[in-house]
């Protein structure tokens, strides 16, 4: 059987804008007339095998593709490598002992998991959190958003052959690193909220040296789209290549960015706001094609749109007590458990027995780096959940993949499947 | 310590658990008749009359309805496909198990991008009746999450095209993970489980599908551990393992 091979031809495309500008890509890949391929390797159909320990998968995850000469005829992922059984776990640890398992999901925006968790065993407790610890916990999610697109950036600009975008934005991840590390004491493993605050306050210097961050950010952002926005490689190998409907986005769950890309409003930050982001003035990035190219688009925009809205919170942090005053969900500080009774007694039960939820149940969700993150908490009235259950964004969207690349070029697998922004620690939990 | 005297107040408080801040006063669920309304409710109510069996709002705004299993699919394809509701965004389905022998709920949590509205739906399967029918055909989201389900808590979902297991390897043989009566560290010793570890197969590691387009192809399976040759290398050779290194 004589095997049909579409060929692409490159057609130079230039978009100018009135004043001369470059406004659009250069080139354009064409899809041209289908012509046969030689006899002889036709109808040959291969089973290969992507993965685990592959560096462009991204973790562990593993793919067996079908393929049939280079083009993809099916896509079978297997996850579960990395499995920890955190869900589990969680139903043996206290409420404020989980929040050390949350930032091991997603090790590339620990923030925003730590964040969520607090968040959704807030709401179930009906504990609201003070207005200081709700500015500082936005900035910490935002400052994480940035953090963790910058990951991305770097590591899909790699796996398409840019490296230098790669050093670059692994220069600016650093900077947030070390903003972690002053804050928390770890880099990666932040475990910084508690239920009812966080941890501890932003220690002395800290806002300023996220200032001096964002400032020296952006323009990195800026070199980073004059490498990559009009680049010929970056364009042909992205546009077009990966795409999903906007219906198909939905019905497949997607969420974050990848959903956005494909033309769908959905935000939760704008949707069903939290820790009052409706009075933070920001734009949500919306793309059109579904494809690499706008999700790059997207992300790209969402981080100068975290810087704008680290500005105004920062602006806005007030000044006040960081934890609820509510001594039944947090520690009375060291000094007064050293020297008062009765605080002494409170810290060792809080401590030994942990901290008891009301019988019911919660669901919240944020907007993470990813895509949606919900949590799930069902309690009975005790010190520990009874199921703790989180949807992590990444889980979802790379059930997406085989859609999208079956009828794909090989070489585009990798392609699409660093632009879903996966981490295995979450999709396997 | 400026709050220190807030500590002394709510010592013996502490069994209770976080006062809610908004001040309910005695923490009583608000009586049946003063639910707050959500629309799909009062709609699914006029639709499918007894078929809502219960209504719960739960931390507050959290609208929860429990439907019976068998009718699952069709409700649910109503509530996505109904104009004025059009729940068209499964954000989870997932599934909770009590424990004591009571039943493992089905949780289907929707979301309508078009009317910003939440509802949560739940299913309660008896632990002797765990088959649902799949809603794979109504959101392709539910693909993965159902084979989830079925992992951890062993629930049949009917009409599910590829139902098998996703987090677990195929060849698992403890039961289901995040079932109540599973204990934290399985139910093999551990040199069970590593002595089933080291006998993997190759084949153990695709599924039915991959092994049927391999046998079609006429091709031997890739190798997942090694390259070159059959099976799983023999770890128990490998230095620092030592099992079976004589």
């Amino acid at each position: 059987m004589a095997l049909k091979r579409l060929i692409y031809n490159v057609t130079r495309n230039p978009e100018l804008s009135p004043g001369g500008a470059l406004v659009h890509a250069p080139i354009v890949p064409v899809q041209g007339e289908s012509y046969e391929v030689h006899e002889d390797i036709a109808g040959e159909h291969m089973l290969i095998n992507i993965g685990p320990q592959h560096p462009a998968t991204h973790g562990v995850l593993r793919l067996v593709l079908e393929l049939d000469g280079e083009t993809v005829v099916r896509c079978i992922p297997h996850i579960g490598y990395l499995h920890s059984s955190f869900e589990k776990l969680g139903e043996y640890r206290d409420w404020n002992q989980i929040v050390p398992l949350t930032d091991r999901m997603d090790y590339l925006a620990p923030l925003i998991y730590n964040c969520a968790y607090a968040m959704a065993v807030e709401k179930l407790m009906g504990v609201t959190v003070t207005e200081r610890c709700k500015v500082v916990r936005v900035i910490l999610m935002e400052m994480d958003r940035i953090f963790s697109h910058l990951l991305w950036l770097g590591t899909t600009a790699i796996d398409l052959g840019a490296f230098t975008v790669f050093l670059y934005t692994f220069q600016q991840r650093e900077k947030i690193y070390d903003l972690h590390e002053r804050l928390t004491g770890a880099r990666i493993t932040t475990s910084s909220t508690r239920i009812g605050g966080m941890m501890a306050d932003l220690p002395a210097g800290w806002i300023e040296q996220l200032e001096e961050f964002m400032t020296n950010f952006i323009p990195v952002v800026d070199e980073v789209e004059t490498l990559l926005t009009n680049n010929a490689i970056w364009v042909g190998r992205t546009q077009g290549v990966g795409d999903i409907s906007a219906e198909d986005a939905v019905n497949w769950g997607l969420s974050g960015p990848n959903l956005r890309a494909s033309g769908v409003t959905y935000d939760i930050r704008k949707d069903r706001p939290y820790y009052d982001y409706e009075t933070y003035d920001f734009d949500v990035p919306v793309g059109e094609h579904g494809d690499i190219y706008d999700r790059y688009l997207c992300r790209m925009e969402e981080m100068r749109q975290s810087v704008r809205i680290l500005r105004q919170a920062i602006d806005r942090l007030p000044g006040g007590p960081i934890n609820v005053d509510d001594p039944r969900v947090i520690l009375p500080p060291k000094t007064a458990a050293m020297n008062d009774m009765e605080s002494m007694i409170h810290h060792f039960k809080v401590v030994m027995e942990g901290v008891r939820a009301p019988v019911g149940e919660s669901w919240f969700s944020v907007e993470s780096s990813k895509g949606e993150l919900g949590m799930y908490v069902v309690s009975d009235g005790g010190s520990k959940p009874v199921r703790w259950r989180v949807r992590g964004p990444s889980f979802i969207n790379i059930a997406a993949l085989p859609h999208m690349i079956e009828g794909a070029l090989l070489s585009d697998v990798i392609a699409v499947n660093a632009s879903l922004d996966i981490v295995l620690g979450e999709i396997d939990r | 310590m400026s709050n220190g005297d807030a500590f002394k107040k709510g010592l013996e408080g502490l069994d209770q658990g976080p006062r809610p801040s908004e001040a309910a006063d005695d923490g009583a669920p608000p009586p049946a008749g003063d639910l707050p309304e959500h629309p799909s409710v009062e709609a699914l109510r006029a639709e499918f009359g007894e078929s809502v069996l219960r209504h719960q709002v739960t931390a507050g705004d959290e609208h929860v309805i429990y439907i019976p299993s068998e009718r699952n699919v069709e409700i649910l394809g109503w509530l996505r496909d109904s104009p004025e509701h059009r729940y068209d965004f499964l954000q989870d389905l997932t599934a909770v198990d009590h424990g004591g022998g009571r039943a493992i709920q089905v949780v289907y949590q929707l979301w309508s991008i078009p009317n910003k509205l939440n509802l949560r739906v739940k299913c309660e399967l008896p632990l002797d009746g765990l088959e649902i029918e799949s809603v794979f055909h109504l959101w392709r989201a539910a693909d993965w999450l159902e084979r989830e389900v079925f992992d951890m808590f062993g629930v049949v979902f009917h009409g599910h095209p590829d139902l098998r297991r996703i987090l677990m390897p195929y060849n698992y043989a403890e039961g289901h993970p995040l079932r109540k009566d599973f204990p934290l560290r399985g139910r093999f010793t551990r040199a069970e489980q590593t002595r089933r570890a080291l006998s993997m197969k190759t084949e153990d590691h695709y599924s039915p599908q991959e092994l049927d387009i391999a046998h079609a192809l006429g091709q031997p399976l890739p190798d997942v551990m090694v390259e070159g040759g059959p099976g799983v290398p023999n770890q128990g050779e490998m230095p620092g393992i030592g099992i079976g290194a004589g």
